[in-house]
């Protein structure tokens, strides 16, 4: 173990290839055996679609010249994408899950379960939890969205004891709250808070609502569906929302804007709101306030408002650390940009081409493209999408949809559901297999 | 200005990319340029426009590019209907099109 230590500590170019062995057996055996000559190594920290898409495509762009290694603490990927449907129940938790070992047999990226505990901008190093030292040259740090407690009184308690759940982060809570909508009475009231905007995935509430109204329909007719959102109206699909609602769960989802959740009491299971009256309900799902990842904040990358972090939209590299990219949900958007899981694995793909081009010497591409497509399913069966194409304008610096371009659905289809079906096995295809 | 290849690069610091570059990779920075254009089709097509097994969108490896404009272009127009590709192709230029159809026709199916 001393050997290993030291080796990574050295950060030489080789030190990384001594972990290789924990978490890959399919390298080349060149660069087991250390012949190789010296790479540039690019550490992907977080293996969601923004970071396990970066750690793919930085080895297609390189022709798998360029040294990848991604840490990430879960066993697999599980997509917050489609997760709603598992507390609808047509879809389960293994059907949203998909494992890592592909990026490694595919591709050669080095995967090591393990979570970074510190990152030194200056020395060009992460500290894993379990205590190695990683140089790197290029740093992607794609760690998603931490959720503010403090921002609602009384919500950690809540959470810790079971009580009230977010399930924002897909995984074992998800199932969780599947089974307080599972134990609930017919007759019973399930509400959800929505923090004001940004917060990850724009659509995802509207649709979780969508989705608990659509298992009450058939399984428990005489609940409700209540939305308590902070924004002063539905943030995404807003139009087609509210007629899913209105026409096929009338009398079952009632929508409430202007409600600013500030305490919870979990003893009651009651919410406390800014300015409009309390509100008591059987299952509550309160979603607080979010920023992104705390291992972004911590690093001091969180330069927008405390909360998310600036970056340089043509490389996705931080403005305030040299070679450290930030992707995905953790960042300040461009006007217009979702925070989604599509547009995490758009960014990725930017980030990767433009340090491929770095570490090449290249210019960086000066125009990049984006693209977002979004489908919501309203049941079990139809959808709704919202889709962009955004295009980076330099006189702004910043990414902008093209005038123009994108769109929503007309209105729910089933030949939308099997189309976005299809997008979510191919996502999770190209960001992982 | 010109390009430099993949021979001419920078010395890093730490390290530098290999002169023999795979078959997957970006030539020079105009190629990489193109890969990371098509890309932007790969969350719904499939990585290099390899489609998944009993997949409901068309694969777009190996398809002819004169075919891939013809289709985009009407996308575009709006004479070819669609659920999200007319309004996807509406986001590209004809130049932007005509790379993206280059791409695919140039990757093995």
């Amino acid at each position: 173990m001393m050997q290993r230590r030291h080796l990574l500590q050295g950060a030489g170019s080789l030190g990384l290839l001594s972990l290789a062995g924990c978490a890959s057996d399919s390298l080349p055996t060149s660069a087991a055996g250390g012949a190789v000559p010296a790479k540039a190594r690019v550490l992907v920290v977080g293996g969601g679609y923004g970071g396990a898409t970066a750690a793919k495509y930085v080895r297609l762009f390189s022709g798998q010249k360029i040294d990848v290694t991604l840490i990430e603490p879960n066993d697999a990927f599980v997509s917050c994408p489609i997760s709603n449907l598992v507390l609808g129940g047509s879809k389960t938790l293994a059907d949203i899950t998909t494992p890592y070992a592909s990026l490694t047999k595919n591709h050669g990226v080095r995967v090591i379960k393990d979570m970074v505990a510190s990152i030194d901008p200056v020395k060009k190093v992460a500290v894993l939890a379990s205590g190695p030292t990683i140089a790197y040259d290029k740093l992607i740090l794609s760690p998603g969205i931490d959720l503010m407690w403090d921002s609602i009184t009384g919500l950690r308690a809540a959470q810790g004891e079971g009580r009230i759940l977010q399930a924002w982060k897909a995984g074992p809570e998800t199932v969780a709250l599947r089974r307080q909508l599972e134990a609930m009475a017919d007759g019973g009231v399930y509400a959800i808070t929505i923090p004001e905007a940004p917060y990850r995935c724009p659509p995802g509430p509207y649709e979780r609502a969508c989705q608990v109204a659509s298992y009450f329909k058939a399984a428990k007719p005489r609940s409700k569906v209540l939305i308590l959102d902070a924004n002063p109206d539905v943030t995404s699909k807003g139009p087609l929302f509210k007629k899913v609602w209105a026409e096929q769960y009338q009398g079952i989802v009632e929508y409430r804007s202007q409600h600013k959740a500030t305490a919870v009491d979990a003893k009651t299971n009651s919410v406390k709101f800014e300015i409009q009256d309390d509100v008591k309900a059987d299952v509550l799902n309160v979603l607080p306030t979010m920023r992104a990842g705390a291992i972004a904040v911590q690093t001091g990358l969180a330069n927008a408002n405390a909360r998310w972090c600036n970056v340089n939209y043509l490389s996705f590299e931080s403005t305030a650390a040299k070679d450290i990219h930030v992707l995905g949900d953790s960042i300040q958007i461009a006007p217009g940009m979702p925070k989604s899981g599509h547009m995490a694995n758009s960014h990725a793909k930017v980030a990767a081409a433009a340090i491929v081009a770095e570490l090449a010497g290249w210019e960086v591409n000066p125009a990049p493209m984006l693209t977002n497509t979004c489908y919501s399913f309203i049941d079990a069966r139809s959808v709704i999408h919202v889709a962009s194409v955004h295009e980076y304008v330099a006189a702004e610096k910043t990414f902008k949809a093209v005038a123009g371009s994108g769109g929503v659905s007309a209105g729910p289809t089933e030949l939308e559901g099997g189309y976005a079906w299809n997008w979510a096995r191919t996502i999770w295809a190209d960001t992982l297999g | 200005m010109r390009l430099r290849s993949l021979s001419m690069l920078k010395p890093l610091a730490a390290a530098a990319l290999i002169t023999a570059a795979g078959p997957a990779a970006a030539q020079d920075a105009a190629a990489l340029r193109q890969n990371a254009l098509a890309a932007t089709c790969a969350n719904c097509h499939g990585t290099q426009g390899r489609a998944i097994d009993g997949a409901a969108v068309p694969g777009l490896a190996g398809m002819p590019a004169g075919y891939m404009v013809e289709q985009l272009k009407a996308f575009k127009a709006g004479t070819r209907p669609a659920t999200v590709m007319h309004q996807l192709a509406k986001g590209y230029s004809d130049a932007q099109i005509d790379q993206i159809a280059a791409y695919y026709a140039a990757q093995k199916k």
